[in-house]
Order: structure tokens, then C-alpha cells, then sequence
């Protein structure tokens, strides 16, 4: 028996997607803070991408100023309680605690975050005030995490903020993508509904922007643009038989589990294709959902997977089988998937090299492409002297993240071409800075 | 096997460690469970005019995780009529003849302790203690610490209980006082057998930031209370050896004050304590931590070979002298264990902000955290080592050059000690210190 049955009640769910980290009580927070070393120029600070000042909203923790805290961790980071539950904190702040060279567990820096930022969202305490209108507007493209920590910190600039988003939710991939075993979609809706009660920015839902005239448009009423777009779909790997039925890309596989998560169809057996984060939230989530055998193929080592190590033991903890050095070279079936032909390969100077006449073939019913999110080149196209990286990116100033164009400033997946939700918070409030002293000096 | 029997003044018991005259010995159900747990004897709660309390009664001080560090009472003396304890005396010392029982006694007119010794007597005390400390509420009433205070009353009401009491008289000092030889010494001309301290310090634990109240709070007031616990001990230990190394007081002691282990119990009795008294430890943990204190004893006690108490009572007594005679050509350095260090850079902060600017941070854009020691700065202040996380991280090394030894009274005598506001021969002088103004912007 696989580790999991198909959930068919809310209670399945929630018990298949019970939080890994969840909520501390406050005596686990009372405890926990009490750890904390207070260093000097502190190394978890360093590694955070907004350098929130962690010894800091430990202290204040301990000493029962929450609001404090909580103030703490968002005058650096607006996505305080999303970020303390979805950043890989491993390889960031709690990897970089001094207690690991101790070899002491490091402090739960993550869990404490969310603590203190969830006690504010809960009470509903209003810690900030947006400026008085400057008289200045600015538009945004898109709703993700880039986009809202723009339009906070504009807001406490006095700007008026306008956000255009395609879908009818908030909070991009932090909503469809980020595992419902990491963070609940209330979490994610219930801070952002908090933000914009206290920011007050406008969000349009159901609103793309798609043509010239839209463009043209905003180009004519807004100061300037902020690009927070994210990434599109899954890019397909190009090989035979990727349109049959049940072969599925990663990102809309997440969302469906995100959104529908009792009406995702998985299969018996799953054979997901990547050796990045999003392959493994996929087997993971293909098994919590109960498929009977998951495997994760990979063309090269285990050692050479992007992913990390935490989460690929995570994904294993599921059930999930790892396949290494496995590139798949079509998927079988007529109308529906029916297994995965791979080759087997070995690496030369980091170059994946087909082994000849090892060709074998691993059955199947459900195909997951797990290869890596294509760039939104045809909305980029709309936009006149953007120029982009070799990658497709949107190519920024580092400062300021102005664009080629000057009205137009990135933040976010759109431009370091995926990373977390912490790096889009974190490029989404330079940009705001740069937006502001662009519009300030052209006055 | 060490042998652990101790004699307060002919008062035998089978082990130094003795219930302290509080709420652990309010009863001779307590006392016999804890002589059943390994408590080699009990002094009873204060017997007198039975009195009313008040509740709430205690307050406590927590530090980061660690409960009841410091804690202290509004608590009077027993509120039990005297013919039941003195028949709960009688049975214990049925069942445990050879384990200490003393009666703690508080009365005011002589008349009073005439009968009242007589009355415990006859129920079979091996000893009586004088409560001549109580801080808080007893004092208003002309009793406890206002007889402490006052040598010559305490030295008359001591001479009143020696008119008539056969066993050892023990009078209990209370530490609010200037010099706690006067009163110890009031003791010895009174015809006191041992003295026993200290009770507990008066004290405000603390204000209830919303009610304006200290604590504890009674009905919207509070009032002064008597501090003891963890805390306390470093204040009892220098009382303890004050009177132990006073040729005139003489007679021996009981150690009391914040002990809660082995050695703390050790502690007390290097300086001079007969055997030792424990109050807040059992009021937190129970009679059970007293397994501890016995092992924990009788190991240190084979360690060192010491076959019985006497061995080490006042051991550490020759090592105590006045400041004038330490040696100050005597020279240690700190030392960082680079290999241990995990970086945190608490004393590069500590030395810096608190001491001799002695501590340099690794060269910008170097990757080790390790700070290194200035030699030239340091001052052996000990600073940096108390307050690094790491166990032996931060040594002292001696780094004199053999001299001496000299100290300020050979210096004195010399003509070597500085005279003058301005006097070449300062310690400090020709260390290197920065110019006030390095001190900005580095906040
Ligand atoms: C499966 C998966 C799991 C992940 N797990 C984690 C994790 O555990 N931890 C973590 O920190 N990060 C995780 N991430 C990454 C993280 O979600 C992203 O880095 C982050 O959301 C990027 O934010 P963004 O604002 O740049 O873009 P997005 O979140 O992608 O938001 C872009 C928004 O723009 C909208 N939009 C796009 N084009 C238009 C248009 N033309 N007009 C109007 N609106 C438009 C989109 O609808 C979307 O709402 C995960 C990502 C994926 C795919
Ligand atoms: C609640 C409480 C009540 C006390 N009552 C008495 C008392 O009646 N008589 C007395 O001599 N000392 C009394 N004391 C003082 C203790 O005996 C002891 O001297 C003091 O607590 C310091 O020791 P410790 O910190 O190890 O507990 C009391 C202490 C406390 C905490
Ligand atoms: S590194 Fe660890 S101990 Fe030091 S300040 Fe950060 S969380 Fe606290
Ligand atoms: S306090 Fe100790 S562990 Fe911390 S930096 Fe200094 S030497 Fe290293
Ligand atoms: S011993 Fe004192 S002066 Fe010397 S380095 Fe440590 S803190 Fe500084």
C-alpha cells in the first residue's frame, strides 16, 4: 500500500496536507525566542533576501511586544507570515544561525515570524498608514508577491496604485503554486487581505492586459508601470507524445490541487519528469493524494539536482522513488499515457551524455512535465524597447529595477526568472524606491 | 564512601541539608515525606500567635525561559494553632529520631518564649531557631527583622531563650542590614549556639504594567516582600563568609540563600557553612531534587577524597582576602579557540560597547566570523568570556611577565600607587582608547 488513500473529505485534506510548520503556541514562541543569541551584525539577518532584523522581532517576541514584531518584520517584508511559512529557510536564515556551528538545532526563525505576523493579521492590528496622495499614479501589472510589496511600499509614499491582474484572486504563485502542505490558501488570501486594508491599493481582478491598447493606454495615465507578470506555463519538453491525455505540466497540476484539490485526478502511477522545487512538490502532492507509485525521473545525478536536499527528503517522505540519470526520450500510449521510454545517461563536464542502447521503459498512467515555467514573451512583446537577457528575462537596472524603457520597472519571477516569494517581495520594494525617486526627479 | 553526617552545634542529622523554616516544613506530613526522600532535617515554619494571610502571596522573577529565578513572599508565620504542630513534632521525631528537627520561634514578650520554648522542648526539638528575619509584615508588629535590625533587643531576647532552653539555640539573621556581623555578633554575646542566614531580602518583584501594582497584588495593593531563590545566592554566600571569617562571632553557621544543588550546597559550605537550609529550590521542584543534592555531594566528596564534612567547611576561607591584598602584577589575556567560536560576535559587541574596545572584527570581505583579540587593548576584564554562548570558547590566559607578586598595600608602601588626579602611574594611563568622535555613525 502507498503511504497515502485519495482524500475524499475536507478532513482527507487536511490531514494529507497537515502544515510542516505549523503555528507555534505562545509558550512555544516563549520559548523558542528565549534562544536567540541576539548576535552582533547577526549572519540569519544577512542571509534573508529582505534582511529582516531577525534578533530584533525575537527579542520584541519574547518580551510580549508582538505588535513590535510584527512591525519589525514587515517594515522589511510585507509577506511576514506567507514568507515565515513558504521561504526555504534551510539555505537561508535559520541555515545561517551561528547555533548550527554548534551543531544545536538553529532557532525556528521562520516559525517565530509567522508567529508574531499571524498574531497581528488574527487581532487585525493596523500598523500602518498609507502617506497623503502625492498626486502621483502608478500602475501594476499583475497580483503576485512582487506586485503587492510594490504597491504597499508606494503606498507609504503617498502614490496612488492601481493593480491589473488576469485572474480573480491575489498573490499569484503564492496562491496556485506554493504546496498546501506549506501554507493554507487562507494564510496567503487572509495577508493579503490585510495589506490592503491597511495600504489601501486597488486591485482590478479579472483584468489582463493583453494589447497594445491597454498598454498605450496605461502609458498615457500612470507615471509609471510596474512589470510583476511572473512566469507562463510549463514549457513542454518537445518530445513524442506530450499531448496525449494525462500528461499534465507541473504549475497547472499545482494549481489544480491548489484550487480543487478533491476533484485532481492522479494517477495510480505517476512518473514525474524534472529534478527542480516544482518536480518535487508535484510527487509530493501526487502522492499525498494518493497515487500508488510516484517516481521522479531525472536526466542526471541526484547530487546534480537543483533542488533542494530538505526537499527532496520531504518529497521521499511522501513515498516518492527517486530515478536518476534517466532522460525520457517519448511518452507512450495512444490516446492516453501509458508509460515513459527513457534512456539512460551518464555526465562529461556537466553535459548529459546518452548512454547508446539503453533505452527502457517504466509504465505508467499519469505523466507530470516538471521542466521548468516558459517567460510571458508574448505580453513582453506588447511593450516597445524592452529588452530582455539571454533567458528571456526582463533585463533591470540592480538599484532600481528600471527597465530599458523608463517608464517601465520588473520586479519579481518576470526578471530573476523564478525564484521565491521572498526574492519577489524583496525586488518588489527596490522597484517601488526606484519608481519613486524616477517620478520624484522628474518632476 | 564518604561520610555526610553533620553537626550544627551538637544538632545532629544524617545529611547537611535541611528544610529551611517556609512553607516545605509547614506540616508534619511534609516533613516526614521529605526525611522519606533523603532530608536530613527540617526547620518547622515559624511557630507563635497563629496569623492570618493574606493571598495572593508570592512574586516571582522570570529570566528569558528560565522560571522563578528570583522569588519572594508576603507570607507571615504559621497560621496553624501551636498544640497541632507541636503534636505533628512529636510524631515525626517518632518516626525519624535521628534526623534534625528544630522549631523556628517568633513571640515578643518573655514570658512568651519562656512557654513556648518549654512547649517544643517537650515535644522533642533537637534545637530551636530565633526568628529574628522575617522582612514583611512580622517587622510592623515589632518582630522578626525589627529584632534582626536591632543588635542590642536581639541580644537580650537571645539571652532570654538561654535562660531556660536545653537544646542549641540558633538565631536566624535577616540580610537587610548594613553589617551582618553586628547582629551576628549580638548573637554569640547572647549566648546564641549557631547562627542560621539568611532569610529572605525585602523587595518589590515588579509592576503590573496595567494595574499599577506591584506584585503580588492583593485587592488592588501590594506591599514590600522578602526575596530569596536562585538569585539571592551570591548575597548570601558574601553574608555567610563575612560572619564565618569574623573572629569574634565564632560559633557556627547555617548556610541559607539560593541554593538548589550540590553545589550550591558545596558553595556555601567552602565559605563557612556548618550545613545548609533550602526553602524556593523545594518550593519549585519538590522534595525529589534532594537525590540530587546527596549523589551530587558524595561524588564531589570521593573526588576529592574528602572522607567527611569537616574536611571542607570554610575551605575557601584562607582565598578570600580584602582587595588591597590581591596581586596586581598578575596579568591574563583573552583567547579565542577559533575552532570553537561559531560566530555570533557577542564579544566583539560586549568589549566594544562595554569594556576596551579590545576585540577587532575579521577584515571585510573575509569569510570567518571569528573576531581576534587586540592584545595590547585587553584588560583581562573577563568580559568577553562570561559572555560567549560557547562552553571554553574564550579563555583567560595568564600572560604576566612573573613579577610580583604586588599588591596595592605593597604599592601603597612603595610609593608606587597614584596620588594625584593626573599621575603618571595610573593603570589606565597610555592605553589606547579612539577619539570621541570615531564613536559616530557607527550605531
Ligand atoms: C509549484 C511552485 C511552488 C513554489 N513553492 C514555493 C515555495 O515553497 N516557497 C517560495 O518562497 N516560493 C515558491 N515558489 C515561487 C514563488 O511562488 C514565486 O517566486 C513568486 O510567487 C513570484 O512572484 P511574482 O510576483 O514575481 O509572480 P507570480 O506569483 O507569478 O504573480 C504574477 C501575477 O501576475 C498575473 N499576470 C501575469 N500576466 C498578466 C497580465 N498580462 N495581466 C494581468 N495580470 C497578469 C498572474 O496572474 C499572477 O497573479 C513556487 C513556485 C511554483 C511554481
Ligand atoms: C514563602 C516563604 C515563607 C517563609 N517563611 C519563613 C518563616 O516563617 N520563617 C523563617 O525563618 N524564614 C522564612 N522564609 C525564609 C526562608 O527560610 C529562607 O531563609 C529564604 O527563602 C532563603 O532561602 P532560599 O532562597 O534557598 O529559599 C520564608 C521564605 C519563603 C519563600
Ligand atoms: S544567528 Fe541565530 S542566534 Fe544569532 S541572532 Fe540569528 S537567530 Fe538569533
Ligand atoms: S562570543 Fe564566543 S562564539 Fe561568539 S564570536 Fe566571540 S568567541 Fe566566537
Ligand atoms: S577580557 Fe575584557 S578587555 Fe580583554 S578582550 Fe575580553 S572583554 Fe575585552
Amino acid at each position: 500500500m502507498a503511504e497515502y488513500t485519495a482524500p475524499t473529505t475536507e478532513k482527507d485534506l487536511e490531514n494529507r496536507f497537515g502544515q510542516i510548520k505549523p503555528y507555534m503556541n505562545p509558550t512555544m514562541a516563549y520559548y523558542e525566542s528565549s534562544r536567540c543569541l541576539f548576535c552582533y551584525d547577526a549572519p540569519c539577518v544577512k542571509a534573508c533576501p529582505t534582511s529582516i532584523d531577525i534578533p530584533l522581532f525575537i527579542r520584541q517576541i519574547h518580551t510580549g511586544n508582538l505588535d513590535g514584531a510584527a512591525r519589525t518584520i514587515y517594515d522589511s517584508n510585507y509577506f511576514g507570515n506567507i514568507c515565515g511559512k513558504v521561504c526555504p529557510t534551510e539555505v537561508l536564515c535559520e541555515g545561517a544561525c551561528v547555533y548550527n556551528l554548534q551543531e544545536v538545532k538553529p532557532i525556528e526563525i521562520g516559525r517565530l515570524q509567522s508567529f508574531a505576523t499571524s498574531r497581528a493579521i488574527e487581532r487585525n492590528r493596523k500598523l500602518y498608514e498609507p502617506a497623503p496622495p502625492n498626486g502621483h499614479k502608478v500602475a501594476v501589472i499583475g497580483a503576485g508577491p512582487a506586485s503587492i510589496s510594490c504597491a504597499c511600499e508606494l503606498r507609504m509614499r503617498g502614490y496612488e496604485v492601481d493593480i491589473f491582474e488576469a485572474r480573480n484572486h491575489p498573490s499569484g504563485l503564492a496562491l496556485y503554486g506554493c504546496a498546501p502542505y506549506k501554507v493554507t490558501n487562507n494564510d496567503v488570501l487572509g495577508e493579503i487581505n490585510y495589506l490592503q486594508e491597511q495600504f489601501q491599493f486597488k486591485i482590478h481582478y479579472n483584468h489582463p492586459i493583453e494589447s497594445k491598447e491597454q498598454i498605450a493606454a496605461l502609458e498615457r495615465d500612470y507615471g509609471a508601470i510596474l512589470l510583476g507578470v511572473g512566469l507562463g506555463h510549463t514549457q513542454p519538453l518537445n518530445i513524442e507524445g506530450e499531448k496525449l491525455d494525462n500528461c499534465i505540466g507541473a504549475t497547472e497540476f499545482i494549481e489544480q490541487v491548489k484550487l480543487v484539490p478533491l476533484s485532481v485526478e492522479v494517477g495510480r502511477r505517476v512518473i514525474v519528469i524534472g529534478g527542480g522545487n516544482t518536480a518535487m512538490d508535484a510527487a509530493s502532492e501526487s502522492a499525498r493524494l494518493g497515487a500508488e507509485a510516484v517516481t521522479l525521473a531525472y536526466r542526471r545525478s541526484k547530487e546534480e539536482m537543483k533542488a533542494y536536499a530538505f526537499e527532496y527528503d520531504l518529497a521521499r517522505s511522501a513515498g516518492v522513488m527517486g530515478l536518476f540519470n534517466a532522460a525520457p526520450l517519448a511518452i507512450l500510449g495512444t490516446e492516453k499515457v501509458q508509460g515513459v521510454r527513457f534512456i539512460k545517461t551518464h555526465s562529461e563536464g556537466g553535459k548529459v551524455m546518452p548512454l547508446p542502447g539503453s533505452e527502457f521503459e517504466v509504465a505508467c498512467d499519469m505523466v507530470i512535465l516538471a521542466t521548468g515555467q516558459s517567460k510571458r514573451s508574448d505580453f513582453l512583446g506588447l511593450i516597445d524597447s524592452l529588452e530582455k537577457d539571454a533567458r528571456g528575462c526582463i533585463k533591470v537596472h540592480p538599484g532600481s529595477f528600471q527597465t530599458s524603457h523608463p517608464k517601465y520597472f520588473a520586479a519579481g519571477d518576470a526578471v530573476n526568472g523564478g525564484a521565491e516569494v521572498v526574492n519577489a517581495a524583496a525586488e518588489g520594494k527596490m522597484a517601488a524606491r526606484g519608481i519613486d525617486s524616477f517620478i520624484s526627479n522628474s518632476k | 564512601m564518604p561520610n555526610l553526617t553533620a553537626n550544627l552545634a551538637g544538632i545532629r542529622s544524617p545529611n547537611p541539608f535541611w528544610l529551611a523554616s517556609a512553607p516545605p516544613a509547614n506540616s508534619g506530613y511534609q516533613i516526614m515525606k521529605a526525611f522519606d526522600a533523603g532530608w536530613g532535617g527540617a526547620v518547622w515554619k515559624t511557630l507563635g500567635i497563629p496569623i492570618i494571610n493574606t493571598s495572593s502571596r508570592y512574586g516571582a522573577i522570570n529570566y528569558r525561559s528560565n522560571r522563578m529565578v528570583g522569588f519572594n513572599n508576603i507570607e507571615l508565620i504559621t497560621d496553624r494553632p501551636l498544640a497541632d504542630n507541636l503534636r505533628e513534632i512529636e510524631e515525626v521525631k517518632k518516626y525519624f529520631p535521628d534526623h534534625a528537627v528544630v522549631a523556628s520561634l517568633m513571640v515578643e514578650s518573655r514570658q512568651e518564649w519562656h512557654q513556648i520554648v518549654k512547649d517544643v522542648e517537650n515535644a522533642g526539638v533537637d534545637g530551636v531557631e530565633l526568628n529574628f528575619g522575617c522582612p514583611h509584615g512580622m517587622c510592623e508588629r515589632g518582630m522578626g527583622s525589627a529584632v534582626g535590625q536591632e543588635p542590642s533587643v536581639l541580644q537580650v531576647i537571645t539571652q532570654w531563650v538561654k535562660e531556660v532552653a536545653t537544646v542549641p539555640v540558633i538565631v536566624k539573621l535577616t540580610p537587610n542590614i548594613t553589617d551582618v556581623t553586628e547582629p551576628a555578633l549580638a548573637a554569640a554575646r547572647g549566648g546564641a549556639d549557631a547562627i542560621s542566614l539568611i532569610n529572605t531580602i525585602q523587595s518589590l518583584m515588579g509592576v503590573d504594567l496595567d494595574r499599577f501594582v506591584p506584585y503580588p497584588v492583593v485587592d488592588g495593593k501590594s506591599t514590600n516582600g522578602g526575596y530569596c531563590g536562585p538569585a539571592v545566592k551570591p548575597i548570601a554566600l558574601n553574608m555567610v563568609k563575612n560572619c564565618a571569617q569574623h573572629s569574634g562571632v565564632n560559633i557556627p553557621i547555617s548556610g541559607i540563600g539560593g541554593i538548589e544543588n550540590w553545589r550550591d550546597a558545596v558553595e556555601h559550605m567552602l565559605l563557612g557553612a556548618s550545613n545548609v537550609q533550602v526553602c524556593t529550590a523545594v518550593m519549585h521542584y519538590g522534595f525529589g531534587i534532594v537525590r540530587e543534592m546527596l549523589t551530587g555531594l558524595e561524588g564531589y566528596m570521593k573526588d576529592k577524597g574528602f572522607a567527611q564534612l569537616s574536611d571542607f567547611i570554610g575551605k575557601a576561607l584562607p582565598n578570600v582576602t580584602t582587595w588591597e591584598n590581591l596581586n596586581l602584577k598578575y596579568k591574563v589575556i583573552a583567547a579565542i579557540d577559533a575552532g570553537k567560536c561559531i560566530g555570533c560576535q557577542l564579544c566583539y559587541t560586549a568589549c566594544e560597547d562595554g569594556a576596551h574596545q579590545a576585540i577587532a572584527l575579521p577584515k571585510n570581505g573575509q569569510e570567518s566570523r571569528v573576531p581576534a583579540i587586540i592584545e595590547e587593548n585587553c584588560v583581562g576584564c573577563n568580559l568577553c568570556s562570561l559572555v560567549c554562548p560557547v562552553e571554553n570558547c574564550i579563555t583567560m590566559e595568564r600572560k604576566d611577565n612573573g613579577s610580583g607578586p604586588e599588591s596595592w598595600k605593597d604599592y601603597m608602601a612603595s610609593g608606587k600607587a597614584p596620588t594625584a588626579f593626573n599621575d603618571e602611574r595610573a593603570g589606565g594611563h597610555g592605553h589606547w582608547i579612539p577619539e570621541p568622535k570615531a564613536g559616530l555613525g557607527k550605531g
